[in-house]
């Protein structure tokens, strides 16, 4: 529920930069180290939304596996099944170089249709 | 359609605040420590078995996180130490604005060593930077020896791993061996202590490794301050 309203809130404050527009997608990147739940993360998004000026706000998850980089030849590779062994040279010495997003990547915007934007400026 | 980048964390307000207290800590000397577990894995017992070994006059406090209540902190100041209990009101986790507030009435300067013990959890507490030098994972053994695999991420961004309740290891299907083979395959190299907070088994290890943290803080802190 945090995260969700993190994410709302870092919308919110992005949309101060776009008037006359508004958001349709906010698109997110989540490492699988990362602890987050996807279905969880959606849900709580949804229902902070629910009846709200974001209500037609969409969630975009884009997630982003282990990689590790060798230590003795720099190969870089995906960590599959917790195994961190370089695919190259089979050392252990690897170090994790992303698996651990928790990020904000962007946000689409539209504009308001000439006939939304007067009568909003009616009201 | 226009779509903008936004680059940037999704916690960037809590990661600000960590990074103040970090810096804020650097300063001090003090040495921040995060405890995190399930609930009833043993954080609160390994912070009393911690408190009764260490000298009266010792620079220690601890903030102990929950979602209701005061027990553990109640259960912690018989030690004489500054105690103070963050309650969440429903929160699964500490943040680091609830450490900046509740640290407010106290000297950083009058401290070497702050203990956060987290609200039990093994998922959110991951996600949330406050402040520390390191995080430290409690599991026990009448948990499942897999969970390392279940729960990555705290897992891997811990330094320390303390295996609790060991006295029970006769009467559990818990293998011991598999538990720290599983970490060290989420986190290669992670350090490991096995402790019974109840017989007291183990315990100098992690107060070894206590007392090695705090002497390796030390210096760096002296170096920056000369």
């Amino acid at each position: 529920m945090g995260i969700a309203n993190s994410v709302l809130e870092a919308v919110r404050t992005e949309m101060g930069r776009h008037p006359g527009t508004y958001p349709c997608k906010v698109g997110v990147r989540i490492g699988e180290m990362a602890a987050i739940d996807q279905d969880a993360l959606r849900f709580c998004f949804e229902a902070m939304i629910l009846e709200t000026d974001l209500e037609s706000l969409e969630l975009g998850i884009e997630v982003c596996p282990r990689r590790h980089r060798c230590q003795v030849c720099g190969y870089e590779f995906i960590v599959r099944d917790y195994d961190s062994r370089c695919g190259q040279c089979a050392s252990l010495e690897t170090t994790c170089i992303s698996g651990d997003e928790l990020e904000l990547a962007y946000l689409e915007v539209e504009e308001y249709e000439p006939s939304t934007a007067g009568a909003k400026s009616t009201q | 359609m226009n779509r903008v980048p936004l680059e940037q964390k999704v916690l960037s307000e809590n990661d600000r605040i960590a990074a103040e207290l970090r810096a804020r800590f650097k300063e001090h000397g003090v040495l921040c420590l995060n405890l995190i577990s399930s609930p009833g894995s043993g954080k609160t017992s390994l912070l009393e078995r911690t408190l009764e070994t260490l000298p009266r006059h010792d620079r220690v406090a601890v903030l102990t996180g929950d979602i209701q209540t005061e027990n553990d902190a109640n259960r912690l100041k018989r030690f004489h130490f500054p105690v103070k209990q963050i309650t969440t009101g429903g929160t699964c986790h500490l943040d680091a604005r609830m450490i900046e507030r509740h640290l407010a009435d106290w000297r950083l300067e009058d401290l070497d060593l702050l203990l956060i013990e987290n609200v039990g959890n093994l998922v959110c507490p991951a996600s949330y930077d406050l402040g520390e030098a390191a995080k430290v994972v409690v599991l026990s053994v009448t948990e499942g020896e897999d969970k390392p695999l279940k729960y990555p991420s705290i897992f891997f961004k811990s330094d320390l791993l303390v295996l609790n309740k060991i006295d029970l290891l006769p009467y559990v299907p818990f293998d011991i061996e598999a538990a720290a083979e599983n970490a060290r395959k989420v986190h290669p190299g992670m350090e490991i202590v096995k402790v019974s907070c109840l017989t007291g088994n183990g315990l100098h290890e992690w107060m070894m490794w206590l007392a090695e943290r705090r002497k390796a803080h030390k210096p760096l802190v002296q170096q920056t301050a000369s």
